[in-house]
This record gives C-alpha cells, sequence and structure tokens, in this order.
C-alpha cells in the first residue's frame, strides 16, 4: 500500500480505471493539456491521449450532455466540473435528462461528474459551495461525498462502474491535506455503506466530506469531558446507510447531524427526520443540527470560517447533547 | 377627611411573588376612631413585615381577621365605617365578607396562572374561541408538576420513556442529572441497573443474573416490602436500594407529630416560612462552595478612626468596617461581572449595576431580612453608610417596602459581631455568591520590618468568606476575587472614598 493525499488517490483511481477499461474517457475544462484545475488529471493525456482525455469548451451544459450521449452510445465517461458550483449550467442535461433516462427509455446513463467542492480557502460563493443536498432530491441520480483517500479511490471506481448518473463530490480542502494509506490494487467501495470513523457509546455525529474532520477534532476534546463520541462518516448521501445511522442513533439516543451545505433544505434535515421518524423511541434528546447559515459562502476568511462550521461549533454542540 | 361610606381593608400585595399574609397585630380594636394613613395593623410575610394603615378615616367596624390567621391577598380583614357608625350591625356582617374576598384575588397565583395561560395559548393565540374557553384547565397542570419535579426534571425523552415503561419504573423516582434535573437515559438505565442489583441476593451464584435483573427492579417500587426471593442472612452490609426518596416535604406540610413531655410547640411566622424555604431551595439549586481569606484591616482601622468623629458629627451615620468592605466589594465586583451574576435557565446574566444586601437580623433575634442597596456602584463610602444605616435601621422597625428587599446582585453577611471567625452561609437566590465577614481580632502577624526582616506584630484581622456557586464560579475566580478585595482593604488611602 501507498500513502497518498485524496487528491493522488483519486487521479490513482480514474487513471486504473482507463487502463483498464477503454470505454472510460475523460472529459472538462482544461483537463487535457493543463492536467486540470487541480491537476488530477495531470499526464493523462500524454498517456491516453486528446480522444480519451478531452478539452470542452466552457460548457457545462455541452459537458454533461455529451458525456449523457456517449454513456447511452456504451461509453464509460467521466466529466470534471472545474468546480462543483458550475453544475448548476448543467441542471438540464443532468436533472431532464440524464436522471430520467432510464425511467423513460429504459437506457442507462452510467456517466460520473466529478464536482470539486466545499469551502475553506477563501473561494467566495462561486467556488466554495456543496450543492450535494439539491442533487440528493432528484430521482435518478446518486451522490458520493468521499471524506478519505481510501474511499476517494474505491467510491470513484464504484461511480464508474455504477449504470447511474453519479455526482461524485471531491472536497478540495481534503485534496492535499489529507493523506493515507490506499491500497495499490482496483477495487470498489459500495455505495450505501457507512464507514465508522470512530466508535463512541454516548453521543453520534452523522457527517460526510471535510466535516468528518471537524468532527474527530471535536470529538477529541469531548474525550477530556469523558463524553464518547461515535463519527458516522456516510460516504454517500443517494443512497445513504440508514440503519447504520439508526442503529448508532439506537446505541447512543443522541444525535448531531453535521454538515458544510447550508442549513434550509440540507440533507441533515432528511437524515434527522429519518431518525425522528424510525428510532423515536431511542431518542433522550432533540436531534441538532451544525450546518452552514442560509447564505452564500462568504470571500472574507473571518466570515468564511464563521460560516462553515468550525470545530468549536461541534464541540458546543455536542456539550450542548451531552448537558441535555 | 371622613369616609363616607364604609371602606374595606384588605391584605395588600406586598411584592409579585407574595401571595399571602399573616395578621400580627391590631393597632386599633373595633370601635375604635382611626385617620386615614394612620397604621390599622401589623403583617407579617415571607418577605417583610410592615404595618398597613388605614384606607380611610373613621371608625373601625369591623375585624374580620383575627391576629395570627393567614389569609391570601386580597382577602377582606377590617371595614372601616364613617365616624360615628357603630360598630359591626351584623347585616352586612361576617359571613358575606369571607366570600366577598375572590372578586379580587389579584395574587402571585393568579398572575403565574395568566402568564402560564398566556405562553400556553401563544401558538393558538388566533383561534378566536380559545382565548375565552382556556384559562381554568390548561394552566393548572403546569404548576402542579413543576412544583413537584422542578423545572427540567418533567420532560421524560421518548427512550427515557419507553425504558420506563418496559421495566416498569416510575421516573419520577429516579434522580435526574441532564438540564434541569431531567432523567437521562443513563440515569434510568443506571436505575434498573442498580435496582436490579439491590433485590438480588448477595449471595454468589452468579449464573442467574441476566434472568433476574430485568424482572426485580419491576417490583421494587411497587411493593416496598420485604424483597420477595432475597435470603435473609446474605446481606448484612448491602446498602438499601436507592428507591423512592420522597420530594423533600414543604415545610408547611409535615405532620404535626405528638408533643411530648417537655416539648413545646410554636407557630412558624411567615418569614419563618419564606426563610426555611429559600434556604432549602438555595442549597438546592446552587452547588455552594466556601473560600476564606485573611484581611489585615491596619489602614482601614486607622482611618475609621480618623472618619468617625467627623460622620457622625456631620451625618450621624457610624462608618463601620461593614461599610469599609461593601465598599471594597462593590469595586471588586465591578471586575468580576460573573459573581455580581445569575444563572438564569442556561444563559449567564451580568448586569452594569450593582445591588448589594446586607442580611440584618431582627431585634427579636426571630428572623432575618436582607434589605437591598441599589446601585451601591454609584456610592462612596459617605453614601454607603447613610444607605445601610438607613435600610438597616428601617428593617429593624419593619418600615421596609417590599421593593427594598428585592433585586439584589449580591448579598454581605456579618456574623462577625459574635466573634465568629468563619462560617458557610447560604447564597440568596437567584444570586451567585454571599460574602461572609467575620470578628476582627488582633492576632500576631508576620509581617516585614523596615529593613525586610520578618517580625511579629500585633495587626487586626478580619476573615472574609465567599460562598459562590460552583455552578458558575470556578474556585480560580473565586479566589482572585478575594485576593483583589483583600488586597483593596489592605492598601487602603485616606483619599480613597
Amino acid at each position: 500500500m501507498a500513502e497518498l493525499t485524496y487528491l493522488q488517490a483519486i487521479s490513482d483511481g480514474l487513471r486504473q480505471e482507463m487502463r483498464r477499461d477503454n470505454r472510460v474517457f475523460v472529459i472538462g475544462e482544461d483537463v487535457g493539456v493543463y492536467g486540470g484545475a487541480f491537476k488530477v488529471t495531470l499526464g493523462f493525456q500524454e498517456e491516453f491521449g486528446p480522444w480519451r482525455v478531452i478539452d470542452a469548451p466552457l460548457s457545462e451544459t455541452a459537458i454533461v450532455g455529451g458525456c449523457t450521449g456517449a454513456a447511452i452510445m456504451g461509453m464509460r465517461p467521466v466529466a470534471e466540473m472545474q468546480f462543483a458550483d458550475f453544475i448548476s449550467c448543467a441542471w438540464d442535461q443532468l436533472v431532464t435528462v440524464a436522471a430520467k433516462q432510464f425511467y423513460r427509455a429504459g437506457t442507462p446513463v452510467p456517466i460520473v461528474v466529478r464536482l470539486p467542492s466545499g469551502g475553506g480557502f477563501s473561494g467566495g460563493p462561486f467556488h466554495s459551495q456543496n450543492p450535494e443536498s439539491s442533487f440528493a432530491h432528484i430521482a435518478g441520480l446518486k451522490v458520493v461525498c468521499p471524506a478519505t483517500p481510501e474511499d476517494a479511490k474505491g467510491l470513484l471506481i464504484s461511480a464508474i462502474e455504477d449504470p447511474n448518473p453519479v455526482l461524485y463530490f471531491e472536497h478540495k480542502h481534503l485534496y492535499r491535506r489529507i493523506k493515507a494509506e490506499v491500497p495499490e490494487e482496483r477495487y470498489t467501495t459500495p455505495f450505501g455503506k457507512a464507514r465508522i470513523h470512530r466508535e463512541g457509546e454516548d453521543l453520534t455525529v452523522v457527517t460526510w466530506g471535510a466535516m468528518v474532520y471537524t468532527a474527530a477534532e471535536a470529538a477529541q476534546q469531548l474525550e477530556q469531558d469523558d463524553v464518547s463520541v461515535e463519527i458516522i462518516d456516510l460516504r454517500t448521501i443517494i443512497p445513504w446507510d440508514r440503519k447504520a445511522v439508526l442503529d448508532s442513533a439506537q446505541k447512543t439516543s443522541k444525535v448531531l447531524v453535521l454538515h458544510e451545505d447550508t442549513r434550509t433544505g440540507g440533507f441533515g434535515g432528511e437524515i434527522a427526520a429519518t431518525i425522528a421518524e424510525e428510532a423515536f423511541e431511542h431518542l433522550d434528546a432533540p436531534i441538532k443540527r451544525i450546518a452552514a447559515p442560509d447564505t452564500p459562502v462568504p470571500f472574507s476568511p473571518p466570515l468564511e470560517k464563521a460560516f462553515i462550521p468550525q470545530v468549536d461549533d461541534v464541540v458546543a454542540g455536542l456539550r450542548e447533547l451531552a448537558e441535555y | 377627611m371622613a369616609t363616607p361610606t364604609a371602606v374595606d381593608v384588605v391584605m395588600p400585595q406586598m411584592g409579585v411573588s407574595v401571595s399571602e399574609g399573616t395578621i400580627t397585630k391590631w393597632l386599633k380594636q373595633e370601635g375604635e376612631e382611626i385617620q386615614a394613613d394612620e397604621p390599622l395593623l401589623e403583617i407579617s410575610t415571607d418577605k417583610v413585615d410592615t404595618e398597613v394603615p388605614s384606607p380611610g378615616t373613621g371608625v373601625v367596624q369591623q375585624i374580620l381577621v383575627q391576629e395570627g390567621e393567614t389569609v391570601d391577598v386580597g382577602t377582606r380583614l377590617a371595614v372601616i365605617g364613617a365616624p360615628g357608625a357603630a360598630a359591626a350591625d351584623s347585616s352586612d356582617g361576617a359571613a358575606p365578607a369571607a366570600e366577598a374576598a375572590p372578586p379580587e384575588p389579584a395574587t402571585a397565583e393568579a398572575a403565574a396562572e395568566s402568564e402560564a395561560a398566556a405562553s400556553a395559548e401563544t401558538p393558538t393565540a388566533q383561534e378566536p374561541e380559545a382565548a375565552p374557553a382556556e384559562p381554568t384547565a390548561p394552566p393548572a397542570p403546569a404548576p402542579a408538576e413543576s412544583a413537584a419535579n422542578g423545572d427540567g426534571k418533567s420532560f421524560v425523552s421518548p427512550v427515557v420513556a419507553r425504558i420506563a415503561s418496559e421495566h416498569d419504573v416510575d421516573v419520577s423516582q429516579v434522580p435526574g442529572t441532564g438540564r434541569g434535573g431531567r432523567v437521562t437515559k443513563k440515569d434510568i438505565l443506571g436505575f434498573v441497573e442498580s435496582g436490579g442489583q439491590a433485590a438480588q441476593p448477595a449471595a454468589e451464584p452468579a449464573p442467574q443474573p441476566e434472568a433476574a435483573a430485568p424482572a426485580a427492579p419491576a417490583e421494587a417500587p411497587a411493593q416496598p416490602a420485604p424483597p420477595p426471593e432475597a435470603p435473609a442472612p446474605a446481606q448484612p452490609a448491602q446498602p438499601p436500594p436507592p428507591a423512592p426518596a420522597p420530594a423533600p416535604a414543604p415545610v408547611a406540610a409535615a405532620p404535626s407529630g405528638e408533643l411530648v413531655a417537655g416539648e413545646n410547640e410554636e407557630p412558624m411566622t411567615a418569614m419563618r416560612k419564606g426563610i426555611a424555604e429559600h434556604m432549602r431551595r438555595s442549597l438546592d439549586t446552587s452547588a455552594h462552595v466556601t473560600s476564606a481569606i485573611e484581611v489585615d484591616l491596619s489602614r482601614v482601622v486607622d482611618i475609621r478612626n480618623k472618619l468617625k468623629p467627623e460622620l457622625q458629627k456631620s451625618y450621624g451615620v457610624n462608618p463601620t468596617y461593614l461599610i469599609f468592605v461593601a465598599r471594597a466589594v462593590t469595586e471588586t465586583l465591578r471586575e468580576y461581572p460573573w459573581i455580581n451574576g445569575e444563572i438564569r435557565g442556561d444563559k449567564i446574566i451580568t448586569r452594569n449595576f450593582i445591588n448589594i444586601g446586607f442580611a440584618v437580623e431582627l431585634a427579636d433575634g426571630k428572623g432575618l431580612i436582607v434589605p437591598v442597596v441599589k446601585h451601591a456602584e454609584g456610592l462612596n463610602l459617605l453614601g454607603m453608610a447613610q444607605a445601610v444605616t438607613d435600610i438597616a435601621e428601617r428593617a429593624r422597625n419593619k418600615q421596609l417596602s417590599p421593593d427594598e428587599v428585592q433585586g439584589g446582585t449580591f448579598t454581605i453577611t456579618n456574623p462577625g459581631g459574635y466573634g465568629t471567625f468563619h462560617g458557610t452561609p447560604v447564597i440568596s437566590q437567584p444570586q451567585a455568591a454571599i460574602l461572609g465577614t467575620y470578628a476582627l481580632v488582633k492576632r500576631p502577624w508576620v509581617v516585614q520590618d523596615e529593613l525586610g526582616k520578618d517580625v511579629i506584630a500585633i495587626r487586626p484581622i478580619m476573615n472574609l468568606t465567599l460562598t459562590y456557586d460552583h455552578r458558575l464560579v470556578d474556585g480560580a475566580l473565586a479566589g482572585r476575587f478575594l485576593q483583589s478585595l483583600k488586597q483593596k482593604l489592605e492598601s487602603w488611602g485616606e483619599s480613597d472614598y
């Protein structure tokens, strides 16, 4: 096993699949000659040639629309949005065409759209969003949010294999910060199977993406209070591992749902509602949500810090739950 | 001006939280003449003892409530008739009088009820029929519950309810450690578990615990009699199950047992009942911790000796050591807002004013009242001396108004007059701390002479204690407070005031 960054793991998984399966190709803005805005596909064009690593025009609609057509024709396209924020341009192609194609015509659309998402580096309102919950609401799409290098690779390969359109949210803040052992051989990480990032007895945090690490730091601080926190990394939010969440809720009876996306309509609401519906008799405290406030992501570093849930916020939330 | 027709004298509302009062003495008897505003009777409530002035000029026509009786606020106590009117002609006699009270039960209860009703109603306030229909029924359960259980304890979470029903446990018997005393899942699981153990035989035939454990606790609360299958000899040292600790009974409700020879019985005054309730509630509310410090008052003694004749001559007040301490405390409280603060729900309240309560013993030695000097932060030494002298005097003469015993943010108690050198007073709720001042005693004290050598000198030393609510005030904070207070008192200069 090699130690890879989160970014290298994505790159590694993608390269392995392209080597293994000729149907897999990459398309996006500057993914070819430039190697991608974040250099995920650096060296890909040299290895696979311009017909499998395609520099697209500045049109997200064209990229996703092209991928959809190619997928219907039997290819396995992997599109890259330079920033997840730009996916709104491709909404119609994704939601109206790709997501409904199989239901309408019985033709699978096995596309992957890679979405560098998340904030924490003063990217402002157009380069920092986490729009996963918008797509979680659309039947026919799958939504993947890896938190670790190992999952980044395994989930990407699963996404490419999956016969449905898959939105693969890769968190920019984790790209080079998170490094871990990643198996060199090809492997898949199943969708809908959460990962217990940390076991605990007293409180449960349900989260995904970069917030897994925020939660982990907070949980460590709670250790000093002798409060043991379990952290569930959902890995994929469509489908999501209800059983793991409900099991943990039954165990600890106190749940905090944490996400970096804004609060209202965020996927945390779905999780909280499910727990309330199905584990009501096991709850010992109101389900708590911590999420970003309902505003665009601010540029200013102090404002952005106030916007994105911080370790201290989670510590305070956990303490409140512990004391309830 | 004479009262043209009969005027009722009712039990006054002495502060928002006072709901009843006791007649301690009628100063006029039936048939006696009385002027408007002339004292008619003395009453005692749990907040203050005071005189009730006559609402009109005339004759005390009828006294409806006798000395020693306790009645609700608003109850008719007497009738003042026009001058020359005969005493009680009984045509509008006593019977209606008792019933006549209800029209005006503007008591604290009523206020609380209407508040409860208001808050209970808020969500449905738009519904037209809700308002008139509701007042009677819904508010009732709320006070009853909170009285029995304390604030948060009455809420039972879903998981606790489920465990309670599975194990047939009465949740109100489980000590709660959650917010506001709420019973948490851990609490009830622990209760079930320990109840199971207690009902187990102490002998060690290990195999059956799992089977027996769930069943046993179910029985424990239901039949506190002998544990069904307990083999008697096995468990001599076993402590009794942590079972039904009866809720601390309110003083008034205690059964009046038979007197045995040599015992004497006297009724509790309203003030004593109030003190009893407050002391118990304070200890049940705050986490009391006391820290003490020794203060060398040499400088204060000198300055006081200089100031005393002048202040007494010009203003008629005595600058006691307590006044100096109160001044220094006020300055120190400004540096430590939490000690002048309060826990309100899950919030911490601080303020930019300092209202110091002074515990004053009543002349008969049978009670204590805590009049408050408001806005102490604006008083200099003379102002403080005047304020304290004034309220202490009026407290002893029962002339305080209810407002003057409320609103304190910090309290000073001074049992030192009797030579005590240490104590652990009880915090006046909902404050965060209380300062105790003790006897000023000349003691051998190690000081440094002008050469920097240690020598033993005779110094006037006073012990001060800070008893604080450890929920809000940490020990280190209390320590710094005392240190700062000591430093102020020990460095008191002639120009300080």
